[in-house]
């Protein structure tokens, strides 16, 4: 406010920026820009060079962000903000940020051999990826609700164009259209709640908002409700909660499969990283207003997406539901709104992160060429000609069902204890049921995989004309596995399993993240 | 007595390090060693396989051979942490109830090996059945609720493959139905583990903590809370057992399994629930599991008589013996909740002849199968003509199904009989009909199977018993008659445990004081006379401080005052509680005759039969 108030009056004064704090997200976009226009000067590069470009950039900011993370946690020198205190750098936004640049890693793995397949080799996929992660690290770091919002639009309209990559497949088209409308519907809201809680507090910056907040008591809060209740739609929709999900299942299918990897754990992360700062630190003090909100999405969100996946026949339709289901379990950790919440939420984006990213992997592959194949049938009998990716998918699916010793089953022990721990003991037990259905729907695509032959499911296609004959022909056989993508999978199994057998190493990371409200220096 | 008071007092320490790690870890490993194996050496695979799973069988032997008899408390203890945040720690011990549950899994997991060739994929099935031997050991040696649920929920992982894959008929429905009904129970248990310990550690103020015996000793629960979060123990357990209405994901796994993933099934599986609720149902909840009692004794006797009348009405020979283990376990529940040291020693007692008796029989049922390839009684005629091995072979085992006096599913039986009618006399008459009705469908399974003369080709030309069948089956049957003849020392080792549970539900239950005995009653199992004067006194329950229990109520060195006056409760109840004895002793006996005679009947009917 002072810094405001000040530039009004005197000369104009620019807030200073610690250059340090905000280098991750320089090094995602400078390099970024660097590319798109390299790669229009380039004639000819070598083969993967995007890929490579774009994962060495990612692993740049990551490390940046790792260094910074010793920096925040450092009990002298911790968290701190800059550029007039917009712009938050503590544990909890370091942590997102990493959680990013793994997330465009998996899908810039994923995406170079299916861009090659797909015949759409260049540098945009990788470029907008890049933009869209800094976005999402504008998010996690915004003590402004108008940087979130600049965040959320960076994020999401880079995501948008990626929904379409795919240029020659309707589907992708018609997915991104669809995207694309009704986020921009959802930003709208995003930023009317932005003004209507500008217009309870008179402050669009979290510090004030909290600070207001604590100090003041509103005797008529109906401003603040509805502000919350718009703020929430804006995140509801980016995380996919019910009942703000409905472009999920279609965008899902639609779009390329290494984007929707990216969609189902960089967007997620990302809206998640922007609901945790907005509701758990800014409004922490009207949590008995937004936490029943929370808990009914939770429900609908753990219900709907589990129960509607369980009819689904397309496995990226399932994958698109579980994620809104896997989105509930989330909220289930934000509706705690405690310390513990928190970090369950962050373990649980870590750790579905790399599991959906092996997922879309496998399904990337076995899409084929066209990405269309995508239905449960065209699953059947994978274990037999190609058992490692089988085996990849079923570690993937048994990760997202809870299973014991991965790394799912300590995200979702981490916010059913958080539920506990505040006392949301029908939650609890809601999300565990849910789970339960999930596992309906994951068994299934694994009863495909390894308890149906496809040999079999041909021979009968074979009988019905020789039309399917030739779909026969062109089975397992087309599919081929690039380098790049089984380090993907490798590298999202050893994760998954890892966490799942010695969870402290995230555990203790998630502890330390901390989200924090430090007013500028 | 002193002598053992003085061994108690020493920690019993692993005869090496690490003894109970080994008994998961080495499984495991065999697992990994036969995925490492090239698909196209199945013999390679078997052989790892059944090294592998003999070892472990070894390993659980010495468990054995050096548990010490006669001390109540977990034995071989091993903690090391695990995730420290969570308060979860690595926590394994063995003690009387689970002692005999886990050389049933070390044992039965080699012959199931040895005595099924898979049809087809031997690689994954062998490391999918090292996987089960090593996270069912998981599940009886955690001392961890986090450990303990971990192995519980994984070990639906293998089993679930193991149906879905190698299976019969309907085996991805099966398959299917036996994974969500199982992981609906965890999922609830899930938030009842979580709740318990956040609970507690809210009362208490501590350390966060998983430890089995930390929280079944801090008993702070009120009473609501304690016995909604045993409602959510209690479902997945009864699930996992199954107990009556929740049974049926059973008949569906248990048919369309392979063979040796019935016998293990039967064997090993369905002990997770029952051995649950023993060791968290019973001694975290004491109060709570008292109060439920009267619910899982109905359930119980349901279970036993619908199981019986059901398969009695089988046409399928396997779905027929998975229908008696729904009354096999119903007795189990039985002793279980009947709460004294009849009941439960019983019920361990039977788990393991139900382990031995079953695996058996489904062994013969797979062999059947696999020589006709039907599982249809009325194919199946005069099988004694052309295999006669095979047909005594099944009679033995059946009749220990049946409870015939001198094979071991009589001595549980009798127990659990005993226990209940000590507790609750009219469950006991209704159980003991469970008996008859065994031998009524067993015998007459048999009868239609094996007698007259084969009437068509196929079963004239039925082939007997091989040796290595034979032998296999040898094993099963000198276990049944071994525990039938001389239960002693199995009884010796479980009986201070069971009494030690028995202890903790007495001192954590305000007026409480398990239904014992008469001296006269109870001199059938020759040990109750030693322990009838100093059972209801003060046996120190403490599982963490070590064992001080003096056998003298009244002098106990850590008894509290609200631990002084409810031993004064106690004491005087003891002393009502034995006129109240001296008066139902000859219902008592009049009772027990009964039961000989039911039992009686059977035997004659059996032996008419066999004429």
């Amino acid at each position: 406010m002072s810094l405001i108030a000040q530039a009004t009056t005197t000369e104009l004064t620019t807030p200073s920026v610690d250059w340090w704090g905000v280098m991750p997200l320089l090094l995602l976009t400078a390099p970024a820009m660097v590319l798109l226009h390299a790669s229009s000067l380039l004639s000819r590069v070598f083969k993967g060079f995007y890929t490579l470009a774009t994962v060495l950039i990612a692993s740049v900011a990551g490390a940046f962000a790792i260094g910074l993370w010793w920096r925040v946690t450092d009990v002298e020198r911790g968290p701190f903000s800059t550029m007039g205190g917009a712009f938050g750098v503590d544990g909890f936004s370091v942590f997102v940020t990493v959680l990013m640049c793994a997330s465009v890693i998996l899908a810039a793995l994923l995406a170079d051999g299916y861009l090659r397949r797909e015949g759409l080799e260049g540098a945009e996929l990788y470029v907008l990826l890049l933009l869209s992660a800094s976005g999402g690290v504008i998010m996690a770091s915004a003590n402004e609700l108008i940087v979130m919002f600049l965040g959320l639009e960076i994020l999401s309209l880079a995501v948008y164009i990626l929904a379409t990559a795919h240029v020659r497949r309707f589907a992708s088209q018609e997915a991104g259209m669809k995207y694309f409308v009704l986020g921009a519907f959802s930003s709208a809201f995003f930023l009317y709640g932005i003004a209507l809680v500008y217009g309870a507090t008179g402050t669009t910056s979290l510090i004030g908002i909290r600070t207001f907040l604590a100090t003041n008591t509103l005797l008529d809060n109906a401003l603040l409700l509805a502000g919350f209740a718009l703020l929430l739609v804006g995140f509801g929709f980016k995380v996919a909660a019910v009942p703000f999900h409905a472009w999920t299942p279609d965008v899902y299918q639609g779009s390329p499969s290494p984007v929707v990897a990216y969609m189902a754990s960089g967007v997620k992360a990302a809206g998640f990283a922007g609901l945790l700062r907005v509701f758990y630190l800014a409004f922490s003090t009207e949590r008995t207003d937004w936490q029943p909100i929370v808990y009914a999405l939770a429900v609908a969100t753990l219900i709907a997406g589990a129960v509607l996946a369980v009819v689904q026949t397309d496995v990226k339709r399932m994958m698109a539901y579980s994620s809104i289901s896997h989105a509930g379990f989330i909220l289930v950790g934000v509706q705690a709104a405690s310390q513990k919440g928190t970090e369950a939420s962050l373990f649980y984006l870590a750790a579905y992160t790399f599991m959906v990213a092996g997922s879309f992997g496998v399904i990337t592959a076995v899409s084929r060429a066209g990405d269309a194949r995508t239905s449960l049938e065209d699953f059947k009998g994978l274990a037999s000609s190609k058992p490692l990716l089988a085996a990849a998918f079923t570690v993937m699916l048994l990760a997202q069902t809870g299973v014991p010793l991965t790394s799912g089953f300590f995200a979702k022990f981490g916010v059913i204890t958080a539920a506990v721990d505040a006392r949301s003991y029908w939650l609890a037990l809601v999300a565990m049921l849910s789970a339960v259905i999930g596992a309906f729907v994951y068994l299934r695509i694994i009863v495909a995989m390894y308890m149906s032959d496809g040999d079999e499911g041909h021979a009968a296609h074979a009988e019905a004309g020789d039309a399917v004959v030739l779909d026969a022909g062109a089975g397992f056989g087309v599919l081929t596995v690039p380098v790049t993508l089984w380090v993907a999978l490798a590298v999202a199994v050893a994760v998954t399993v890892l966490v799942g057998f010695l969870p402290g190493l995230v555990t203790s990371l998630a502890h330390d993240a901390v989200p924090s409200l430090i007013p500028p220096r | 007595m002193l002598a053992s008071l003085l061994a108690a007092t020493e920690a019993v320490s692993p005869p090496f390090p690490h003894l109970l790690t080994s008994l998961i870890v080495v499984p495991a490993v065999g697992a990994l060693l036969v995925a490492l194996i090239s698909k196209s050496r199945p013999d390679a695979c078997r052989q790892v396989g059944f090294l592998a799973s003999a070892l472990t069988a070894a390993l659980s032997i010495f468990v054995m051979i050096e548990f010490q008899t006669g001390e109540g408390d977990f034995q071989f203890v091993e903690t090391a942490t695990w995730i420290k945040e969570f308060g979860i720690g690595w926590k394994l011990g063995v003690d009387g109830i689970s002692l005999f549950l886990v050389v049933l899994t070390g044992v039965l997991f080699p012959l199931a090996i040895l005595a099924v060739i898979p049809e087809h994929d031997p690689k994954p099935y062998y490391a999918w059945l090292l996987v089960l031997q090593s996270s069912s050991m998981g599940v009886f040696l955690a001392l961890d609720l986090f450990v303990f649920f971990v192995f519980f929920e994984i070990v639906l992982v293998p089993m679930y493959f193991l149906i879905g894959k190698w299976g019969h008929g309907n085996r991805t429905y099966a398959a299917l139905k036996f994974f969500i009904y199982t992981m609906f129970g965890s999922a609830v248990m899930l938030v009842g583990i979580i709740s318990l310990v956040a609970l507690t550690q809210r009362a208490t103020g501590g350390d966060v903590t998983f430890d089995l015996r930390v929280l079944a000793d801090a008993q702070v629960l009120s009473t609501n809370t304690a016995r909604a979060v045993f409602c959510a123990f209690a479902l997945a357990f009864s699930i996992k057992v199954p107990i009556f209405p929740l049974h049926t994901w059973l008949p569906d796994a248990h048919t369309e399994a392979p063979t040796a993933g019935s016998v293990i099934l039967a064997g090993v599986m369905l002990k997770l629930g029952t051995y649950g609720f023993l060791r968290f149902g019973l001694y975290l909840f004491p109060e709570a599991s008292r109060w439920a009692a009267p619910l899982f004794l109905v359930l119980g006797v349901i279970g036993i008589t619908y199981g019986a009348l059901v398969a009695t009405m089988q046409k399928d020979l396997k779905r027929l013996v998975a229908y008696s283990s729904v009354a096999h376990l119903g007795f189990i529940v039985l002793g279980t909740f009947a709460m004294n040291r009849q009941g439960i020693t019983g019920g361990i007692l039977q788990m393991v002849n139900h382990g031995l008796s079953t695996g058996a029989l489904f062994l013969l049922v797979g062999r059947i199968y696999e020589r006709r390839h039907t599982r249809l009684i009325a194919e199946l005629n005069g099988l004694q003509k052309s295999a006669p091995l095979m047909a005594a072979a099944f009679t033995v085992v059946m009749l220990s199904s049946v409870g015939l006096p001198g094979l071991n599913g009589f001595v549980g039986e009798f127990l659990i009989l005993n226990g209940t009618f000590i507790a609750h006399r009219w469950y006991a008459v209704v159980a003991a009909t469970g008996v008859i009705l065994a031998a009524l469908y067993l015998l007459w399974a048999y009868q239609r199977t094996f007698h007259g003369t084969p009437k068509n080709e196929e079963n004239e030309r039925f082939a007997d018993l091989n040796f290595r069948e034979g032998a296999m089956l040898l094993v099963f049957i000198a276990g049944i008659v071994f525990m039938g003849i001389f239960p002693k020392p199995v009884i010796d080792r479980i009986e201070p445990s069971v009494d030690r549970l028995i202890a903790q539900i007495e001192d954590k239950t305000d007026t409480f004081t398990a239904p014992e005995a008469t001296p006269a009653l109870a001199a059938g199992d020759g040990e109750a006379d030693a322990h009838a004067e100093d059972a209801p006194a003060g046996e120190d329950e403490g599982g963490t401080e070590g064992e001080g229990g003096t056998g003298n109520g009244a002098t106990e060195e850590d008894a509290t005052e609200e631990d002084a006056t409810e031993e004064d409760i106690v004491v005087g109840e003891a002393a009502a509680e034995a006129e109240q004895l001296a008066v139902t002793e000859p219902a008592a006996r009049a009772g027990a005759a009964q039961l000989t005679e039911a039992l009686e009947a059977a035997e004659a009917s059996a032996a008419e039969e066999h004429k």
